[in-house]
């Protein structure tokens, strides 16, 4: 069980459950359990192909689950009569590849789901939009097309879009791994900020300075389980497992290759 | 061939391309040989075109298609009437054929397999079928086999062309929706929208840039698809420029109108064709900074 000491004390906002899935007969996660605990930050590391993505894809069903159960905000994710759009507001998502809508502006891009899915009034959902671009440090941009902004900007404004649903929980998904290296750390700032605010955050990330800096905890995962998990100190300064004890090596000294 | 190229070479090379290396005289080479090609393709136009004026029986031709009085004979009727009919004609067809395109389009991305499979026939179906069949099916085998089935022209004509552009037109459209990456739909999930919402105000909006210049080249073909109306032999304020054409070689035994008709289709086609360029390269460039 995954479940730390102070997790167990309050309950979690997410509880994943014995999660399973599998692509045709590709078992990506065999048996995934994983809790988080309001305000808490997760990141979760590990391999390529190791079902990271996969995982945090399967917490707002973008993936739909193949086994086991998701409950996040006491809505049970796995639920066919659940109105799964509605849950999904509450979740917050940020690509890797940002996806911010391309043929809108960054206004329309912040807007566009308040009023259409929360119904918020116009007036309502600028302010908001402001607020969440003034966040990120991106006010100048508001009438700006997506095209004509940095990778960074870019990630910061879907960020700013994410947060301007007010979600309980936001899900990260390698945000700077498609960004130069120059434009990363204003993203990881953003995080930070976003963190000391006590936004519940779950974090895939290859970034293990952030991750040991800004992670209440640290699960590293493997062939679709997760294989430990704990404080980011003692997980990454000193893993008990020797497949992590392989992959922290492998990313921390890449030039010690074999 | 080789002689000339060769002399051409030295000359081009030493004062226009001074670091000349290997390639570039190569490339010289290819287009020199380019310019002689298209010297001789004149050539052969301009002989074509003596030999055309200078056998072509000119007052025979001139009286079977030049004829100014029967030209003007036919105004104002073919633009008022037959002119208005075809444009008529054509973007009711055009708009029937939208709507069941993406009906169609959207079936055939469906996630559910009889919805694919059910479009799929439709479009191989109406793909494969002549606009003549099509126009002689719901003109007369219709209305043989089911009695009840007597429409007014205009519908019919409004249904054959529909059917007619709507199996293009949802290939067009699924090509398109298909081109927006899949992580457009997965940020619009992610906020809330449901699919349908996701799909009418994220992908479809982004999916015209690539939809939009072929829409209008079937816009050209279903303005010359709309001749086939004459078949269904309408009445004479029905008429549209092929029928109206018809019309007037029989009644004065005279080719001209041939000609004010052929005029009259391209009055339509020229400004659609210049309109789905403009719409190419408005879009094929914007392209380049969005992803
Ligand atoms: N839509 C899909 N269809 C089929 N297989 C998939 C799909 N998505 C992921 N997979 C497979 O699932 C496995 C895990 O993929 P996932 O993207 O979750 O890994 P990851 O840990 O996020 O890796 P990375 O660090 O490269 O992003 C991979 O083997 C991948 O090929
Ligand atoms: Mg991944």
């Amino acid at each position: 069980m995954t479940t730390t000491s102070h997790a167990s004390t309050k309950t979690p906002i997410i509880a994943i459950r014995n999660l399973q899935k599998s692509f045709g007969t590709n078992q990506v996660l065999t048996d995934i359990n994983l809790d988080v605990v309001k305000g808490e930050v997760v990141c979760v590391i590990g391999p390529s192909g190791s079902g990271k993505s996969t995982m945090l894809r399967c917490i707002n069903t973008l993936e739909t689950p193949t086994g086991g159960s998701i409950v996040v905000d006491g809505m049970d994710m796995t639920d066919l009569d659940l109105d799964i759009d509605a849950a999904r507001t509450r979740i917050g998502m940020v690509f890797q590849s940002f996806n911010l809508f391309a043929h809108l502006t960054v206004r329309e891009n912040l807007t566009i789901a308040q009023t259409k899915v929360l119904r918020r009034s116009k007036a309502e959902a600028n302010k908001v939009a402001e607020a969440n671009l003034a966040k990120v440090g991106l006010s100048e941009k508001m009438e700006a097309k997506p095209g004509s902004l940095s990778g960074g900007q870019q990630q910061r404004v879907a960020i700013a879009r994410a947060l301007s649903m007010d979600p309980d929980v936001m899900l990260f998904d390698e945000p700077t791994s498609a960004l130069d290296p120059e434009t990363v750390g204003d993203v990881l700032q953003v995080m930070r900020n976003l963190a000391e605010a006590g936004m519940t955050m779950v974090v895939v990330t290859h970034e293990m300075e952030f991750a040991r800096q800004v992670a209440d905890r640290v699960v590293f995962m493997d062939g679709g389980v997760v294989v430990e998990a704990g404080p980011a100190k003692d997980v990454i300064g000193n893993p008990q497992e020797q497949r992590t004890k392989d992959f922290l090596s492998r990313v921390l000294h890449p030039g010690q290759l074999g | 061939m080789s002689v000339p190229t060769a002399s051409e070479d030295g000359r081009q090379t030493g004062p226009a391309v001074p670091a000349a290396t290997a390639t570039p005289k190569a490339k010289m080479s290819k287009r020199q040989k380019a310019k002689l090609s298209r010297g001789i393709q004149y050539a052969i136009l301009v002989v074509i075109a003596v030999l055309v004026a200078v056998f072509a029986d000119w007052p025979t031709l001139i009286d079977s298609f030049g004829r100014i009085d029967i030209a003007t004979g036919m105004f104002p009727d073919v633009i008022t009437m037959a002119l208005k009919n075809t444009v008529v004609y054509t973007f009711l067809g055009f708009a029937l054929g939208l709507v069941i395109a993406l009906f169609v389009a959207l079936m055939r991305l469906s996630s559910v397999g009889v919805y694919r499979w059910l479009a799929t026939i439709y479009i191989e179906f109406f793909r494969g079928l002549p606009a003549l069949v099509v126009f002689l099916v719901l003109g007369f085998g219709m209305p043989v086999a089911f009695p009840g089935f007597n429409l007014p022209q205009l519908i019919i004509i409004m249904i054959a062309l529909g059917l007619v552009s709507s199996a293009y037109m949802a290939e067009t459209i699924r090509a398109g929706i298909q081109a927006v990456p899949k992580g457009q739909i997965e940020a619009a999930r992610s906020l809330g929208m449901s699919s349908s919402r996701a799909m009418f105000t994220i992908v479809l909006p982004q999916a015209m840039r690539i939809i939009l210049p072929p829409l209008t080249n079937e816009l050209i073909l279903l303005a010359k698809d709309s001749s086939l109306a004459y078949i269904l032999g309408s009445s004479v304020d029905g008429r549209e420029l092929a029928a109206l054409g018809r019309a007037e070689i029989v009644n004065t035994a005279n080719l001209t109108p041939f000609i004010v008709i052929a005029l009259c289709y391209l009055i339509i086609t020229i400004p659609l064709s210049y309109l789905s360029r403009v719409l190419e390269r408005k879009y094929g460039s914007a392209d380049s900074g969005v992803k």
